[in-house]
């Protein structure tokens, strides 16, 4: 899609979506457009030649309309169909997540709480950093979105993803990355004047390299305490 | 072909009752007056300057994008806080104070009384009222941009609890006074629906029935109800934005509480509507101009009126697709892709039939016509790129994004400028009693079209590639900075600049023209309806003896007839 690359399970969805659309109406858009600049070619105004008198009500003509009207609403049917599929499968299904991630939107950047070496949110070894999320290639992640202040857009281009954070709630959705590389994270939601330096970065690595990070950020208190906690 | 229509012959003077024709002063005629025609040249001077300041609005923030960081001829170097307010602002204008009363408030008020065959709207000084509240308005809008803080920058949605709290959006004056004059606006337009609506069902010349109206009256009257139906919700939103921001109340504030996507609904519910508010006076004023310049009838005059009305009542129920990623229930996008692609069907129908109206005419590229004509081709474009944003799957990705801005700006710059320079050019000579250049008018037209599909093409790959919207300086975002992102931006921009070049044409024009141009017949365009039957420009009262109807609007060459027209108030 114009250069950005498809990093989540779901961008491959999205971009056949999005071409399924391309190619229907745009084959009624050429039509559309190309019978248009015909007739005002085909009936210039000529020398002599008087317009013919046409009500619209004639049988034999309205059939140009109306059997092209039926087939733009079985255009739009499969249109409808393919939309809510894909739609179903990002929005309203939830896979078993390996791992979840707080996402929090704030004036104007965004804080990351990753699970840490315990792989569990809400423990003492949980990894925050501003504007840097780092995931695995391959797992399927579930991130719960909160906002300190005004609403907020976690956009991440490369998997097509974005959603709405809005203050006194957490919305949760999932992503499951599967390329390895460094993207942008935007903020798509105007948020005041820092909108535009709202900017994150999503780094998916590899599982050695994810489990190195993750080594080498978690607390260092936590590290002896999760440790401990594992051999009860 | 300069042949006159047959004219009533009547005194040109004779006195109708309730009319004075007494010479009145400059400020009773001018700015006190409750005559129709000059209420509609208030709503369209003051709309087409604000124009001139919505357009100068993009023209700072478009240098902005293509030359960040570098000071702006004219303006200076725009800070993250006046880029916010330029695009708010920009947005609000255009809609507002641009489309809504030059379309609207000014082809309605002009039109109306005209095309039916009255002497004056029914309710005259609430049209005055009408105006007055909506100048009030503009000079709120105006002076807002100038308080401490600067304009408001909360975008034109003003979404709340950004719009709400100015620890926020650190526009804390600018926003109430954005409130204000929004709800000031409002008003104005009840005050004038009411008259469009009134008038055009009480006070149609004798033997004009329903079906006998002109296309671009029931555009109007329809996109009045639509107005007036969706309008309320919003106005007790308004309502309770404004005492968020000065009470301290909490209707949109979780934390007491309130619920932020709640402003989301009321605005959408009014927002979606109001696009066919301002799009209905323009589709009609385009079908009035083609069959005039294809001296053809509208083929499927009546179904074109019922595609506008099942429009109008399903854009009602189409709103929460500008939500599908808000937080709502991610269960009603499916309601809502199946309300807002079905929205489709009349639509593709009257796109079809206005298509279908060239078939068997006598096309003369007049510049009206020429104005016409690329109003349809455009607005396929934004008709089209509409079905990707309804789709709830491929919206995901497309919310917010320079795709959305490129699909609703080929929605509106075809009805806001298309639109607009197709009515202006098409009745100038009634207004104002003289006739326009015609070859200035299409080097107007050729230098505008042109650039206008430069500006807004690259704006939809931009979008494709991930541009996300309201961002005053793309180098925080590594990956929109690759080629030929700031490449396509440049291009938006530069056209913009050729674009805006061309409207010194078009003011010279009409400035030349109303001075210089040549004196105009009643119907130079040899049209039926009848507006062209009185003078030009009509005096007070409109015509010293109100006309009879015989017939519908578009009876183009009809057979056996000399004439390749035949007026609606000449008896058969």
């Amino acid at each position: 899609m114009m250069g950005v690359p498809g990093a989540g399970s779901f961008a491959g969805e999205i971009d056949g979506l999005i071409w399924l659309v391309t190619v229907l109406v745009g084959v009624w858009f050429f039509a559309a457009q190309g019978m248009f600049f015909w007739l005002i070619f085909r009936f210039r105004a000529r020398e002599g030649v008087r317009a013919q008198y046409i009500t619209g009500t004639e049988e034999h003509l309205k059939r140009w309309i109306n059997i092209p009207h039926i087939l733009v609403i079985l255009c739009d049917a499969v249109i409808i169909v393919a939309a809510i599929r894909v739609w179903v499968a990002v929005k309203q299904t939830m896979p078993p997540a390996d791992e979840q991630v707080r996402v929090i939107g704030q004036q104007w950047a965004w804080t990351f709480v990753h699970a840490g070496p315990d792989g569990k949110l809400d423990t003492p070894d949980d990894i925050v950093t501003m504007d840097d999320l780092h995931v695995q290639v391959g797992k399927t992640y579930q991130f719960l979105l909160e906002s300190k202040d005004v609403l907020h857009s976690f956009s991440v281009p490369v998997f097509r993803l974005k959603q709405d954070v809005v203050p006194g709630r957490t919305i949760t959705g999932w992503f499951k990355p599967i390329k390895t590389g460094t993207f942008d994270i935007q903020c798509a939601e105007i948020c005041g004047i820092g909108h535009g330096v709202m900017s994150g970065r999503i780094h998916i690595e590899t599982a050695a390299e994810h489990q190195a990070w993750v080594q080498g950020h978690a607390p260092m208190a936590a590290v002896p305490a999760a440790a401990g906690e594992a051999t009860h | 072909m300069a042949t006159r229509p047959v004219e009533h012959p009547h005194e040109p003077h004779a006195a109708v009752a309730g009319h004075g024709h007494a010479e009145a002063s400059f400020f009773k005629k001018y700015l006190w007056s409750t005559d129709h025609k000059v209420i509609a040249f208030q709503y369209m001077f003051t709309g087409m300057a604000m124009a001139l300041i919505g357009g100068f609005m993009a023209y700072v923030f478009r240098m902005q994008l293509a030359f960040p960081g570098h000071p702006v001829p004219g303006f200076g170097v725009v800070s993250p806080g006046e880029y916010n307010a330029l695009v708010t602002n920009h947005g609000t204008i255009m809609i507002f104070w641009v489309a809504m009363p030059v379309l609207l408030a000014g082809f309605g008020n002009y039109l109306i009384p005209l095309m039916v065959g009255c002497d004056d709207m029914v309710f005259p000084r609430i049209n005055r009222l009408s105006y007055q509240i909506f100048l009030l308005s503009t000079l709120v809008i105006l002076a807002s941009q100038f308080v401490r803080g600067g304009g408001f920058g909360g975008a034109w949605t003003a979404y709340p609890p950004l719009s709400a709290g100015g620890q926020y959006n650190l526009t804390q004056i600018s926003a109430t006074m954005w409130v204000i004059a929004v709800a000031l606006e409002f008003i104005a337009f009840l005050l004038g629906g009411i008259n469009f609506i009134t008038t055009a069902m009480n006070s149609r010349a004798p033997g004009m029935k329903a079906f006998d109206v002109p296309l671009v009256v029931w555009m109007i009257v329809t996109a009045s109800i639509l107005f007036m139906a969706s309008v309320g919700p919003l106005i007790a939103g308004a309502v309770m934005l404004l005492f968020d921001q000065t009470l301290g109340t909490g209707f949109y504030n979780p934390a007491r509480g309130g619920d932020p996507i709640l402003w989301q609904h009321l605005f959408w519910f009014f927002g979606h509507p109001e696009v066919y508010v301002v799009l209905l006076p323009a589709l009609g004023i385009v079908a009035d101009v083609m069959c005039v310049f294809a001296r053809k009838k509208l083929f499927g005059y009546r179904t074109i009126i019922y595609t506008v009305i099942g429009t109008g009542i399903l854009s009602f129920f189409v709103w929460a697709h500008h939500q599908f990623i808000a937080g709502i229930d991610p269960r009603m996008a499916n309601v809502f892709t199946i309300t807002t692609v079905v929205i489709s069907i009349p639509i593709a129908e009257m796109c079809f039939l206005y298509i279908a109206t060239l078939y068997g005419g006598s096309i003369t590229l007049s510049t009206p016509m020429l104005w016409a004509l690329g109003f349809v081709a455009e607005f396929l474009i934004g008709g089209v790129t509409g079905i990707y944003l309804g789709s709830s799957g491929a919206d995901i990705y497309f919310h917010d994004t320079y795709f959305v801005v490129a699909h609703f700006h080929y929605t509106f710059f075809p009805i806001a400028l298309l639109g607009t320079f197709c009515g202006i050019t098409m009745w100038f000579p009634k207004m104002f009693g003289r006739m326009m250049s015609d070859k200035l008018g299409k080097i107007h037209f050729w230098g505008t079209i042109i650039p206008v599909n430069f500006i807004f093409i690259p704006m939809f790959f931009l979008g494709l590639a991930g541009d996300h919207r309201r961002i005053f300086d793309y180098s925080n975002f590594p990956d929109l900075m690759r080629p030929p992102l700031p490449a396509l931006r440049i291009l938006a921009t530069v056209s913009l600049v050729v674009m805006w070049s061309f409207q010194f044409v078009f003011l010279y024009n009409f400035i030349n023209s109303l001075i210089r141009g040549p004196k105009a017949e009643k119907n130079p365009w040899r049209s039926n309806t009848l507006e062209w039957t009185t003078e030009s420009p009509p005096p007070h009262g409109n015509w010293a003896e109100l006309p009879i109807v015989y017939r519908g609007p578009y009876e183009y060459s009809v057979p056996d007839r000399a004439q390749d027209y035949w007026p609606q108030n000449e008896p058969a």
